[in-house]
């Protein structure tokens, strides 16, 4: 394999929660993102699911530093992100872009689509004439599908779909090598989706983007990744390429995930057994001790309460961390 | 890239005729101007800042003028061009009311207009920076608001010795600080927006995400408590004349007019009522121009 | 199919705003027999919460409804208050989507359980009080006598919705809406509470209206389901025939463009065109016009009602043998 474009070792994201007391509280860590690695090579799409709180969108924050890393590196074609300084850190974001969830959210309602699209081409190409800059703002709406007449428009003045479209036009005008996706389609309507999912899917193709799909759908990761990641608590339970993940998921979590997702089709999603996974997440402020995920765990026993399990290869770039996976 | 355009939203075509969007701004503006109470506020309060401004030139009297011959004279005495006749000492009650104007609402803007300056500077930095800048501002502005206005104005007289400008100071010292607190409060939320999130992707700095991002959302919020602050500042100043603390004559000012008015209350209730009026009648339109304002800028109603 | 429990005759909702009126549901007709789950599946507003919200006397206060809901011999439309109240938490129980605005936050997730059976049941607090314990350990919440002094926020997204639903079957309802009841919970939360709901249904015979744009829940939990779009119903029929033998296009083009984990081609989603429609410029003839694959002049036209589409099921759709089309039409 080529050398990765990124790469993560050891990443932490702790945040600091206060808890109880009036005048004297406590401050508990919560670990957001506790110690993962993985790299992501050039024009790959590495799929990161996972439940609320296990860390999925801190840790897209983190590695575009957005979110101050705890410890750990993230290093971009080998130089660690974490430890530059705000002006080489600048000149680094050209290259990394992300797409939120919440489409209206992500952009200033007090500015125009066009503005919107135009501002990294503000901060970075400094040069660029102002007819350059309205040019290449209406090339890249015609890109996104949005008509070029529109671009004097407000934000409010656009559905749910259209605005996720501005968000991505603004994340590709410069033609980044990363793009990390934060739930990008969640929040649209079903048929908008597919038409939100292709166009993302086109960019990496046309641009050779690396992109971190981070998403609670595993549907939706199935379709666009190409590896698949499942975080549980803010560690990595499983890794591996997609076909590996879901024709054969050797973590009792990532067998569960999938049979708890609706398959639109009433004879299967009949057919399939259910097995439900019991309880609740546990509060990612008081983690279980060993293995996150024993406490609702079907197969675990009492060496799961005391050693955390490391990550061991199953296979070919297949990686479990289970102290029970070969059963 | 020829694949990258799957479907032209095609209900995007029926709008596709307007060119030009129209801007949260024009909405509340055309919100505001449907708001019959606060269009009327802005059209009276246009006539008496109108009236204020150019009536003394326009008026036969001064506002310092004595008129000897006619002291406590009634109105309305068109021949000697007292309109609302003059007061214990002879001096024409318009001229002096719409003098008193000039100053009150001089007080009023140019007042609100410092503690908005440094309000919003003060409030944007804290709230965006955050940590220990945030903190260190946010005390002091605790530690102003622990200080009583009147002892504030009485320690600046005796350092300054009395003077016009300080007037100004002492109370845009101590408007400010509510306006911190409220942009402060409002940054705080937008901070944590995704679009101020996009705007650091994008490779924005600081200061160039407060004066892109930050400032022109909390306007709205600005401009309403700068109608509401205006009628403050008002009060304010009348109060701190009606103190002795304030203008000195014979420069005069609503709350002085009005004090000067209280003392004749039963000899001569003229020279209250006509004061009064053009004050009360100001901050009532204030009021309803900033409910207006409030309602037109309201993001729930979006 | 056995009586029904919810008749919805020619429902039509409208909601005044300052900029217009607005039609998000139009003449709606629908019933729902006993212990039947009916899948309500559409987008934004497609008028499938609005519906029901009408149907519960639960509309916004710029929201009208007229037409007729007639649930036990009475007229929810056209009901008074007080009649309402008896019948809602009683015979008929809603579940949101959003459990934290519908539970009260100041007051014990206990009291919230036993008002209701001491105002509609008219038990002892005592008496209550076990009853709503035995339902929360029903809906499998662990250490119920716990959770039964705690305040909303105290409980996790998972257990307040398991609060919601115990709520909801104390009274032994007829009739439990449940809006979306899943779209904010994890995948590995939302299967138990579907569970929940299956078993509900099964064991105490409650019939479900179950609203979502989630046509993988559907079609593990439906007996029937209706397709809804820009406030009407587009298809109504058998989840079977819904799934695997869509009659109108729009139906088809939500299954089509749906990610599915059974299945991962690599190739491009098959999508439909387009956004939904703004309620406010809904184009002439069919709503769905603008974006059908398969538009006729008479589409344009003429808006079409819902007529029989074989087995049982009704579509609103002028094409016929929409069979013919099936093969590779809808494809970009």
């Amino acid at each position: 394999m080529t050398s990765p474009l990124l790469q993560v070792r050891d990443l932490k994201v702790h945040f600091q929660v206060r808890a109880g007391g009036i005048f004297f509280g406590t401050y508990l860590p919560l670990k957001a993102v506790d110690g993962l690695s993985f790299d992501l090579s050039a024009g790959e799409t590495l799929g990161i699911v996972g439940e609320s709180g296990c860390g999925k969108s801190t840790l897209g924050r983190a590695i575009l530093q957005l979110l101050p890393a705890t410890s750990g590196t993230v290093a971009w074609l080998g130089k660690d992100l974490t430890a530059l300084d705000r002006a080489e850190l600048k000149a680094h974001r050209r290259h990394m872009q992300i797409v939120f969830q919440d489409p209206l959210a992500s952009l200033d309602p007090r500015m125009t689509a066009g503005d919107i699209i135009a501002e990294p081409l503000r901060n970075f190409e400094t040069g660029l004439s102002s007819a350059a800059i309205k040019a290449k703002v209406r090339e890249m709406m015609e890109q996104v599908g949005l008509l070029p007449s529109m671009v004097n428009r407000y934000p409010h003045e656009f559905s749910g779909g259209q605005c996720q479209r501005i968000g991505i036009a603004r994340a590709m005008i410069l033609k980044p090598k990363l793009v990390v996706c934060d739930e990008p389609v969640s929040a649209l309507d079903v048929s908008i989706r597919a038409q939100v999912i292709n166009l993302l899917m086109d960019f990496q193709r046309a641009l050779n983007i690396s992109m971190l799909f981070i998403s609670h759908d595993l549907s939706v990761v199935r379709h666009i990744s190409r590896r698949v990641m499942v975080l549980y608590l803010g560690r990595v339970m499983e890794l591996a390429d997609r076909d590996a993940i879901y024709g054969k998921p050797r973590h009792p979590y990532t067998q569960a995930l999938i049979l708890a997702v609706p398959i639109p089709d009433p004879d299967k999603e009949r057919a399939k057994p259910r097995v439900l996974v019991a309880g609740d997440l546990p509060s990612p402020l008081d983690p279980p001790s060993g293995c996150v995920f024993r406490t609702r765990c079907p197969r675990a026993t009492e060496i799961c309460a005391r050693a955390v399990p490391v990550l061991e290869s199953a296979g070919v770039g297949h990686e479990v961390a289970c102290h029970h996976w070969r059963d | 890239m020829n694949g990258i355009n799957p479907s032209a939203p095609a209900a995007a075509a029926e709008i596709a005729a307007e060119l030009s969007g129209r801007s949260l701004w024009q909405d509340a503006w055309r919100r505001l101007l449907a708001n019959r109470a606060a269009v009327a506020g802005m059209i009276i309060l246009s006539a008496i800042a109108l009236a204020s401004v150019i009536g003394p030139f326009l008026l036969p009297w001064s506002y310092d003028a004595i008129d000897w011959e006619h002291i406590e004279a009634l109105p309305p005495e068109f021949a000697t061009g007292h309109y609302l006749g003059t007061d214990s000492l002879g001096r024409d009650l318009l001229a002096r009311t719409l003098f008193g104007g000039r100053i009150s609402l001089m007080v009023g803007l140019l007042a609100t207009t410092a503690a908005l300056l440094i309000g919003v500077t003060v409030g944007a930095v804290a709230g965006f920076v955050g940590g220990r800048t945030d903190q260190l501002l946010m005390r002091f502005v605790d530690l102003m608001y622990s200080v009583p206005l009147t002892f504030f104005v009485i320690i600046l007289m005796v350092v300054f010795g009395r003077n016009f400008a300080l007037m100004f100071l002492a109370i845009g010292a101590v408007e400010w600080l509510t306006m911190a607190r409220i942009v402060r409060g409002q940054t705080l939320t937008l901070r944590n927006k995704e679009f101020i999130e996009a705007a650091r992707a994008s490779g924005g700095s600081t200061a160039n995400i407060i004066v892109r991002h930050i400032l022109p959302n909390v306007l709205g919020v600005v401009m309403i408590y700068v109608t509401l602050t205006i009628p403050q500042v008002i009060l304010l100043e009348s109060f701190l004349s009606f103190l002795g603390l304030g203008i000195q004559e014979p420069m005069t000012s609503w709350g002085m007019l009005i004090n000067d008015g209280a003392a004749e209350l039963e000899i001569n209730p003229r020279t209250l009522i006509i004061p009064a009026a053009f004050m009360t009648t100001t901050l009532f339109c204030l009021n309803f121009l900033g409910d207006g304002l409030r309602d037109a800028l309201d993001p729930k109603d979006r | 199919m056995s009586a029904s429990v919810l008749d919805l005759r020619n429902l039509s909702v409208r909601f005044t705003t300052p900029d217009g009126d607005v039609a998000a549901v139009s003449e709606l007709s629908l019933s729902v027999g006993k212990g039947e789950c009916l899948g309500i599946v559409g987008e934004s507003g497609s008028g499938k919460s609005q519906t029901f919200l009408a149907a519960m006397g639960l509309l916004a206060h710029n929201g009208h409804a007229v037409g007729e809901a007639i649930f036990g011999g009475v007229n929810l439309v056209a009901a008074d208050e007080s009649t309402l109240n008896g019948l809602r938490g009683d015979k008929l129980a809603m579940i949101f989507q959003d459990p934290m605005t519908s539970l009260t936050p100041h007051m014990k997730v206990g009291h919230q359980l036993t008002e209701v059976l001491v105002r509609h049941r008219n038990l002892k607090s005592t008496a209550a009080r076990d009853r709503a314990i035995a339902m929360l350990r029903r809906v499998q919440i662990p250490e119920p006598e716990r959770r039964f002094e705690m305040y909303p926020h105290e409980l996790s997204g998972g257990l307040r919705q398991r609060v919601m639903i115990a709520m909801a079957l104390l009274c032994g309802p007829e009739l439990i809406i449940a809006d979306e009841p899943t779209t904010a919970l994890d995948v590995t939360i939302q299967a138990q509470i579907l569970d929940l709901i299956r078993r509900a249904k099964e064991e105490l015979g409650t019939a479900v209206i179950l609203i979502t744009h989630d046509l993988g829940v559907v079609a593990g939990m439906a007996d029937r389901v209706a397709v809804m779009y820009a406030g009407r119903i587009v298809e109504l029929g058998d989840v079977h025939q819904i799934f695997n033998a869509p009659q109108h296009p729009y139906t088809k083009g939500l299954l089509a463009c749906t990610p599915r984990l059974d299945d991962a081609t690599a190739s491009a989603l098959v999508t439909i065109p387009g956004q939904p429609p703004n309620l406010q410029r809904l184009p002439k003839g069919c709503a769905y016009h603008p974006r059908c694959q398969n538009v006729m002049d008479r589409c344009r036209a003429e808006k079409p009602p819902l007529m029989s589409a074989g087995g049982g099921g009704l579509k609103a759709c002028f094409l016929e043998n929409f069979g013919r089309f099936q093969a590779g039409a809808v494809v970009p």
